[in-house]
């Protein structure tokens, strides 16, 4: 990996800005370089909400990504509007809680995962988040899950339970990220 | 000290700190507010004044009061702000003060919108305000150097007893990037405040800070002060980078802050197509490279210069008087908060590398 | 003779021993006297910093012996702010023209006024531009003539003239407020007090103080000194009543 690039999007209030943040902690905590890019723009109140995350072995050029590898996605209008612009042989993962339709692009890889189910399940809607984030990392290993562990652990949960909740999410994300592509590749 | 990771405003906030800042005086405007928001809670646990003003105008203004004390000061704000602080920058010139001013810029004219631009470059670099004087103007174009530059306005401000301009566009003052702050700020040896700030008349003249001369002899007089100070940061305060710039470059791009980072992006991917482009990246935009840009612009290989600019050429005037007509300048810009993409650059690139065969072809 | 002799009046040490510019019957000389007079009573002026605004007393600077700065017109305030609220142990005040605060500055006065900023306003009221020559100002009394108001102020066309004192009075959070005069010995010494009052409540770290003084302009009313004291004692104060408007109560439990 030179440099890896994905766009979180979804609505204000579904963790789309942390998750990235994480991710971009992760990859200054394994000494890479970072930059994360906030859609800062009168739909940052009540519409869309999204930012990117670029993790990369040299200095960052263009903080603008038109076409990211990777688009994780949290309701219907970010599928629309990000699934068309991801780079061909990337990867769209799918919040499916809330998006009822998959793509019919063929030249990238898609994950479905029913992230709010999952929180809710675990007892923490708020850490649907994290179960995307855990198959973003499953499926691209662009950071390891001992390091996103250890910053989930220092910058968002000092609770025990709330921890455990969160690293609970980030392996049912990785699971079924797993389960994906490895079904992928089989068949 | 170890990386963090921070938003370009938050961590601008924090260098000042570092630098020394003592008082900031504040208005918000989108998209600086993190700066405000940030030292509302830092400043007081470093001791310092934090105050929020009613107007960008009295904000100015209070630097301009406040810079009379000799403590280090600074303000931020976004272009229809600076607008409004134009008054007391003009000023200060005038009076001789320090202060750090950073213009996390906006698209304009007027109202204009919020996103990225670098339309303010004209109002930055050529005046902006009334009279015979200058700011010194630094654009960042990481995180890092918009924290490695906010630290060098303030010793650049005491070291000229002038205004000094950051200024950043949005995307700068919103993304977050790692930073590094230096565990301690050291800096050249400088003459003390207590020299000329206001401090009090005891055991001493009384000290007066104005800009009125009305004599004209005495004004003329005091801009040919402020004028060898300018002669002075031309001689030491000329900053540039340049990237990928070799024998085999057709094309100079120049570009700067967040727009020249999008070029280098281009530059890479045009380089893995076999077409070499260098980049030219002032730091400084006044003093402005005038000479290094020629120097690069005029080298046997180069057949053409390339603007690049979030404005509408307005740097590309000062590249034009750099170059003195020894190479054809292009412009290439979008306006508005639109950011030109790596794929507008190389298409740029390649048009220009198109017409030139087709106009030899011609001649041959 | 000199043995026994004994100085019974001086020039205060806080004013410079120049000419002003001002014009016969101008009664800023007297208001810098008592500015003058009460830092050096209160023994300030060595700590003193004074902002000098844009009007007939932007030379200021130059006929008060202590540092201070020159500002944008209106700003003042603003200035005075940010001096103060980095050097809190300095006394600071600005001397300000009816033009210069009450109208191209009346943003930076209502707010640093309101935020209880602790440096102390001069306020000089003459109801009139005095620098450019006569032209109307925010408190030029209903039917006075001026040169852009040839045949009298119209109120009808611009609005009742304002009264500085009781519109300051109306915020909650400035300390002491009050307007005097200086046209005759007796309001002399009642503007003494005031103005001597306001640097001990600044020296003391308690408020934010003003005090508007009432004062001549013959060469623009176009009277004669005489004429001119007569004319402010007859119309200026029937509009801009004396007295305190608003004194320094010390907060309970102090």
């Amino acid at each position: 990996m030179s440099q890896y690039e994905v766009t979180f999007a979804g609505f204000g209030g579904q963790g789309i800005m942390t998750a990235g943040q994480l991710l971009a902690y992760a990859g200054i905590e394994e000494d890479k370089q970072v930059a994360w890019i906030p859609s800062y723009g009168p739909e940052m109140r009540g519409g869309t909400a999204y930012c990117t995350v670029v993790i990369s072995d040299i200095r960052i050029g263009s903080p603008i990504i038109s076409n990211p590898q990777c688009a994780c996605v949290f309701n219907r209008p970010s599928f629309d509007k990000f699934t068309p612009l991801v780079k061909s042989g990337g990867l769209v993962i799918v919040n499916s809680s809330l998006i009822d339709v998959t793509t019919d692009r063929t030249d990238v890889d898609e994950i479905l995962v029913p992230a709010n189910e999952i929180a809710m399940k675990a007892g923490n809607a708020k850490a649907a988040n994290v179960a995307v984030l855990g198959a973003f990392i499953g499926a691209t290993g662009v950071v390891s899950f001992d390091t996103i562990k250890r910053i989930i652990k220092v910058k968002m949960a000092h609770k025990k339970a709330v921890l455990e909740i969160n690293y609970h999410m980030l392996d049912e994300g990785r699971k079924l990220a797993l389960k994906t592509l490895g079904k992928k590749a089989k068949g | 000290m170890a990386k963090v990771l921070m938003k370009g405003n938050e961590a601008i906030a924090e260098a000042a700190l570092r630098a020394g800042a003592e008082g900031y005086f504040c208005y918000p405007i989108t998209p600086q507010t993190e700066v405000a928001e940030y030292l509302s809670k830092r400043m007081s646990e470093v001791g310092g004044m934090f105050l929020q003003g009613e107007s960008e105008l009295a904000v100015a203004n209070m630097l301009f009061g406040a810079a009379s004390t000799g403590k280090r000061v600074f303000t931020t704000s976004s272009s229809p702000g600076i607008s409004l602080m134009q008054e007391a920058i003009s000023y200060m010139a005038g009076a001789e003060l320090p202060a750090v001013i950073i213009n996390i810029m906006r698209g304009g004219p007027g109202l204009g919108g919020i996103l990225p631009a670098q339309a303010d470059y004209f109002q930055a670099v050529k005046g902006g305000g009334h009279g015979d004087y200058r700011t010194l103007v630094l654009a960042p174009s990481t995180v890092q150097e918009a924290v490695d530059l906010t630290m060098l306005c303030f010793h650049l401000a005491q070291k000229y007893r002038n205004p000094v301009m950051m200024i950043g566009d949005g995307m700068i003052g919103q993304m977050m990037e790692a930073v590094e702050f230096p565990e301690s700020y050291e800096e050249p040896p400088l003459p003390s405040p207590d020299e000329w700030a206001a401090t009090g008349a005891r055991n001493r003249k009384a000290r007066i800070i104005k800009s009125l001369f009305l004599d004209p002899v005495g004004l003329e007089n005091n801009v040919l002060i402020l004028e060898k100070k300018y002669q002075q940061m031309i001689r030491e305060e000329v900053r540039c980078e340049s990237y990928k710039i070799s024998a085999k470059n057709k094309i100079l791009i120049v570009a700067y802050g967040t727009m020249a980072r999008i070029c280098q992006t281009a530059i890479d991917e045009l380089e893995a197509d076999g077409v070499s482009v260098g980049l030219f990246r002032p730091i400084s935009l006044y003093p402005f490279p005038e000479k290094e840009i020629l120097r690069e612009a005029t080298r046997k290989n180069i057949k053409s210069v390339l603007t690049i600019e979030m404005s509408m050429a307005q740097m590309m005037e000062d590249v034009e008087r750099a170059i003195q007509g020894r190479r054809p300048v292009h412009f290439y810009g979008r306006s508005g908060g639109i950011v030109p993409t790596p794929e507008e650059v190389k298409e740029q690139v390649h048009k220009l590398l198109s017409a030139k065969r087709h106009s030899s072809k011609k001649k041959s | 003779m000199a043995v026994d002799s004994k100085t019974i009046f001086d020039r205060p040490v806080a004013l410079r021993d120049v000419v002003t510019h001002y014009c016969p019957g101008c009664t800023h000389g007297v208001i810098h006297r008592l500015v003058s007079e009460a830092l050096d009573e209160l023994g300030l002026r060595e700590r003193t910093c004074g902002v000098a605004p844009v009007g007939c007393s932007v030379l200021c600077y130059n006929y008060f012996d202590t540092d201070f700065m020159e500002a944008p017109h209106g700003r003042a305030p603003a200035l005075a702010t940010g001096f103060k609220r980095m050097r809190p142990e300095m006394i600071v005040f600005t001397y300000q023209g009816d033009g210069d605060l009450a109208s191209i500055g009346m943003g930076e006065i209502v707010h640093a006024a309101n935020r209880g900023e602790k440096f102390t306003t001069i306020f000089v009221n003459n109801a009139i531009y005095g620098m450019t020559g006569g032209q109307m100002a925010p408190t030029t009394l209903s039917g006075q003539i001026t040169t852009t108001c040839p045949a009298g102020r119209d109120t009808s066309h611009t609005g009742q003239p304002i009264r500085v004192a009781e519109l300051l009075s109306a915020l909650v959070t400035p300390g002491y407020i009050e307007r005097v005069a200086v046209h005759t010995p007796a309001h002399i010494l009642n503007a003494k007090k005031a103005i001597r009052k306001a640097f001990t409540l600044q020296r003391d770290n308690k408020c934010y103080t003003l005090v508007e003084v009432l004062s001549t302009c013959p060469t623009n009313w176009g009277n004669t000194p005489g004429e001119a004291v007569e004319w402010l004692d007859e119309n200026m104060i029937k509009y801009f009543p004396l007295g305190c408007y608003k004194d320094y109560v010390e907060p309970e439990g102090s």
